[in-house]
C-alpha cells in the first residue's frame, strides 16, 4: 500500500515539477540542482530552496524600502537586484530572473516609475514561486515520511 | 590511508551569496575535492595565511608564524561580483604574494563582458566561469590543479636529490618509497573520472 502511495506522491511531485518548466516559471538551472541530490545529500534541494526564498524575501523587503524613498538610490537598488538575480538564475528560477532584469534596466534608467512597476512584477513572479516551491516540498516531506515508515 | 587523504585537492571557494556557497560546494564535493567556503575576500586571504600588511612588501618572507598556510589550498574560486573586495582584488592579491602566486585561481561570474574577462585572465587567473557554474565547468579546474601540484613536486623532488646526495643507501631507499605511493595515489585520482 505505501508502496503505492510512494510511487503516486513521486509521479505527482514530478509532473508538477513539469508543470513549472512547461510555464517558465523555472528552467534548466532547477535540474542541475536535482541532480546534485542523493543519498549522501538527501535535503538538497529542500535546502536551497529554503535558503533561496530566506534570502530572496529579505531583498524583496530591502528594495521595497528603497522605493518607498522620494529619491530612489538607484545605485542600492541595483546591487539588491543584481543579488536577487543571481540567486534566481542558480536556482532556476526563470521568470523571476527576467523581472529582475526589468527592474535592473528601469533601475539604470533611473524611471521611478518603472521601477515600482518592475519591482511589482518581481513580487508577484516571487509570491507565485514561493508557493509553488511550498506545495513541492509537502510532497517531498510526505514522500520521505512514507519512506521512513517503511525501514 | 594517510597518502589518498594528501592527494586529494583542496579548493576554497569565495562568494558573498549563501546560496552560491551552497551551491558551489556541492558541486566541487560532487566532484570529489575537498573544500573551504568562505564569504569574502578578506576572509579567503585569512584562510590562506596572509594577512593585509604583508601583501605591501613582496619580499616578505614566506615563512613567518602568521603567514604559514595550514592547510594547503590547491584551487581558489571566486565570484568576481563582491562587496569590499571583488574577485578581481583578491586574484591581484593571490598573484602579489609571494608565497600564494603558484595557486591557480578561477573567477567566476553572472555577467560575460569581455573585457572583465580579459582583466581577470591577464592577471593570472586560470579560467572565467559563467554562472550558474555546472558541473561540466568544473572538469576544466583538475589540470590547472594537477599541473601545480606537479611542478611543486618536481620542485621538491629537485630539493630532495639535494639532500640524498648526502644520505646512505637504505635511507634513500625509503624516501624512493615514499614518493612511489604519492605518485600512485595522483595517478589513480586522476583515472576516476
Amino acid at each position: 500500500m505505501n508502496q503505492m502511495a510512494i510511487a503516486a506522491l513521486k509521479n505527482q511531485y514530478k509532473s508538477f515539477v513539469q508543470s513549472m518548466f512547461d510555464e517558465g516559471v523555472l528552467d534548466n538551472q532547477f535540474s542541475q540542482l536535482q541532480d546534485l541530490q542523493d543519498s549522501s545529500n538527501p535535503n538538497f534541494v529542500d535546502e536551497v530552496i529554503t535558503l533561496f526564498c530566506n534570502d530572496a524575501e529579505r531583498i524583496i523587503t530591502e528594495m521595497n524600502r528603497y522605493l518607498n524613498y522620494q529619491n530612489v538610490d538607484f545605485s542600492k537598488l541595483d546591487s539588491h537586484v543584481h543579488q536577487l538575480k543571481g540567486s534566481s538564475s542558480s536556482i532556476g528560477a526563470h521568470r523571476l530572473k527576467l523581472a529582475c532584469v526589468n527592474l535592473r534596466q528601469a533601475s539604470y534608467e533611473r524611471n521611478k516609475e518603472e521601477c515600482v512597476e518592475a519591482f511589482n512584477s518581481i513580487r508577484h513572479e516571487y509570491c507565485l514561486l514561493r508557493s509553488k516551491f511550498q506545495f513541492l516540498m509537502q510532497i517531498e516531506r510526505r514522500i520521505v515520511a512514507l519512506e521512513n515508515n517503511q525501514q | 590511508m594517510g597518502m589518498a587523504a594528501e592527494s586529494q585537492f583542496h579548493v576554497l571557494a569565495v562568494d558573498d551569496s549563501i546560496i552560491e556557497r551552497k551551491l558551489i560546494e556541492r558541486l566541487l564535493k560532487t566532484s570529489s575535492y575537498q573544500v573551504t567556503t568562505v564569504d569574502s575576500g578578506t576572509k579567503a586571504l585569512e584562510f590562506l595565511g596572509l594577512h593585509q600588511d604583508e601583501t605591501i612588501n613582496p619580499n616578505t618572507p614566506s615563512v613567518s608564524p602568521n603567514n604559514h598556510q595550514e592547510v594547503e589550498v590547491n584551487l581558489v574560486i571566486t565570484d568576481y561580483c563582491m562587496p569590499g573586495m571583488t574577485g578581481y582584488d583578491l586574484l591581484k592579491k593571490v598573484k602579489e604574494s609571494s608565497s600564494l602566486r603558484n595557486i591557480p585561481v578561477v573567477i567566476m561570474s553572472s555577467e560575460n563582458v569581455p573585457s572583465k574577462i580579459t582583466r581577470c585572465l591577464e592577471e593570472g587567473a586560470e579560467e572565467f566561469l559563467l554562472k550558474p557554474v555546472r558541473l561540466s565547468d568544473l572538469n576544466k579546474l583538475r589540470p590547472h590543479m594537477l599541473r601545480t601540484k606537479l611542478r611543486d613536486h618536481n620542485q621538491k623532488q629537485e630539493k630532495q636529490e639535494e639532500k640524498t646526495a648526502f644520505q646512505s643507501p637504505k635511507q634513500q631507499k625509503i624516501e624512493q618509497n615514499l614518493q612511489q605511493q604519492q605518485q600512485q595515489c595522483n595517478t589513480n585520482k586522476r583515472g576516476h573520472r
